[in-house]
């Protein structure tokens, strides 16, 4: 089971209170009915799926209820930094990707 | 190739068992291949088999980055069906299932197919709704689906219990009597023997690290930690890395990659005849030939690539179990275990041409592949030795993400599948 650090509660909770919600850093596009079929595939079902650091948005379903972002690496599992929706993806290539 | 048989066994016991060839060869790999396959699990496997049996292309090479059958082949609860609901679902699960039935004998290796039942359980007026159009809907397509009243469902599998007073009561259930397990190792190892006997070469411990390009785009052939490799023909079937393998070549792909965990308990006498499914309380649960109940459900919420999962979901199904059996809640368990499964938005595979020349896919399984082995691996070899799919798998193109054409079983079915 994973510990997840809720960057609003500011404490440790176990994974049974948040909910997994995706790819982080997507914006939905202002003009969605103006794009090509192409840019809508990409926009709604293609994804990073890395193996390895990936951006990803999490809600703290049973506690605070607010979304977050977190960066977790795939191939351990292990959560590198929880932040807050709205500040800017963390900069994390001093962290060396584990092959 | 030595045929198995009873005269074999025969003749092996008298000369104490020192006479059993090797099952598959262990060669070096070549320079350059017609085609190569990359992922060692019963779809490639399969495929490289039927590419040497059905389209005479043996100089096929299959580079499995561990050892056959040992990422999700090894790792799935073995369950075989085919009770899909949209006709392109049945068309592909169906040739599954009727290759199934005669792999063992074509293969000359048991299988242990057994076709003891999958019954899936309604425990509400909408189940009982949504499996009885699935049964009308599978019937239209000549897939055997029947519905059972509860009273027959017990029949059927005795340790269920249909008291009214039960939490998820059950109302009813579909029933596929043709339906039921495999050996999930056997089938690998059987297509292995059967391919490496037509020619072709099973290379293990051979990780591929990039996918080469001509100028013209075309595949050339791929980089491996073995050396590189050259073939025209590249076939990516390797379940939850298939997106990394597919950006190696700059397609991107649909797919998202998610633990999938099992477990079995420790073994008992035989007290479990079928297998049953309830997608409502979530779990499935079997009693394989060595007596351990095989028990499983759904992903874990997060992607990885960890074959691992939280203990969260073990204890969720585990509760599902003991709810609907509570006989069961005595039962020790004895081994866990996680698969990376690769799962599309609308959870049907991707078995197709890419925009890449000479680059095939199999892939976007999602929980439920290991039930389509031998119809997945044949009509993936008919795409690539025609450069065509075969008409089973026509529908399950890369472009459907672009046009729409969505083969929507994720809401066919309600939950993973």
């Amino acid at each position: 089971m994973l510990l997840i650090h809720c960057p609003y509660c500011e404490e440790e909770r176990p994974e049974p209170e948040f909910r997994h919600a995706g790819e982080a850093h997507i914006a939905r596009a202002e003009n969605i009915t103006e794009l090509s079929d192409e840019e809508f595939e990409r926009h709604f079902f293609i994804r990073s799926n890395p193996k390895g650091i990936a951006f990803e948005r999490w809600r703290h379903m049973h506690g605070c209820a607010r979304f977050f972002n977190a960066a977790r690496d795939t191939l351990s599992d292990k959560f590198l930094v929880t932040y807050k929706i709205g500040t800017p993806k963390p900069d994390l290539s001093g962290e060396i990707r584990r092959k | 190739m030595r045929k198995y048989s009873v005269f074999a066994i025969a003749r092996e016991a008298l000369r104490g068992n020192t006479g059993w060839p090797e099952q598959w060869g262990s060669p070096e790999p070549k320079k350059s291949y017609d085609v190569i396959i990359i992922g060692g699990g019963g779809h490639g496997l399969g495929a490289a088999y039927y590419l040497a049996k059905e389209h005479g292309i043996t100089n096929v090479a299959v580079l499995e980055k561990g050892w056959l059958g040992g990422g999700n082949t090894g790792r799935n609860t073995t369950i075989i069906r085919s009770n899909y609901l949209y006709d392109e679902s049945a068309g592909l699960y169906n040739h599954a299932l009727r290759l199934w039935g005669g792999l063992s004998q074509d293969l000359n290796y048991n299988v242990m197919y057994s076709a003891r039942g999958v019954m899936m359980l309604a425990h509400n007026v909408h189940d009982v709704q949504v499996f009885k159009r699935h049964i009308h809907a599978n019937r239209l397509n000549g897939v055997e689906n029947e519905w059972l009243t509860p009273e027959q469902a017990k029949e059927y599998c005795p340790p269920l219990n249909i008291s009214k007073d039960a939490r998820y009561p059950v109302m009813g259930a579909a029933l596929q009597r043709r339906g039921g397990t495999a050996r999930h190792d056997a089938v690998a190892w059987g297509y292995a023997r059967g391919a490496s006997d037509r020619g072709v070469d099973i290379i293990q411990n051979c990780e591929v690290t990039g996918i080469r390009r001509g100028r013209d785009g075309a595949v050339t052939g791929v980089e491996t930690t073995r050396g590189p490799i050259n073939a025209s023909k590249v076939g990516v079937s390797a379940a939850g890395h298939s997106s990394v393998l597919m950006q190696m070549a700059d397609v991107q792909v649909p797919l998202e990659s998610f633990p999938l965990q099992a477990l079995v308990s420790e073994p008992v006498k035989p007290v479990f005849p079928c297998v049953v499914m309830s997608n409502t309380v979530h779990a499935y649960i079997s009693q394989s030939d060595k007596g351990e109940l095989v028990i499983g459900a759904g992903t874990d919420q997060y992607t990885s690539y960890s074959q691992t999962g939280s203990l969260a979901i073990l204890q969720h199904t585990l509760d599902a179990i003991c709810e609907l059996y509570p006989m069961f809640t005595r039962m020790k368990m004895m081994r866990s275990w996680g698969g990376v499964v690769d799962v599309t938005p609308d959870r049907s595979p991707i078995l197709a041409k890419t925009p890449v020349k000479g680059l095939y896919v199999n892939c976007g399984w999602g929980t439920g592949g290991f039930k389509a082995t031998p119809g997945s691996a044949h009509v993936f070899a008919h795409t690539i030795a025609r450069d065509e799919p075969h008409p089973i798998n026509a529908p399950y193109t890369l472009e459907r993400f672009r046009t729409g054409r969505l083969i929507d079983e994720a809401a066919a079915a309600a939950v993973a599948h």
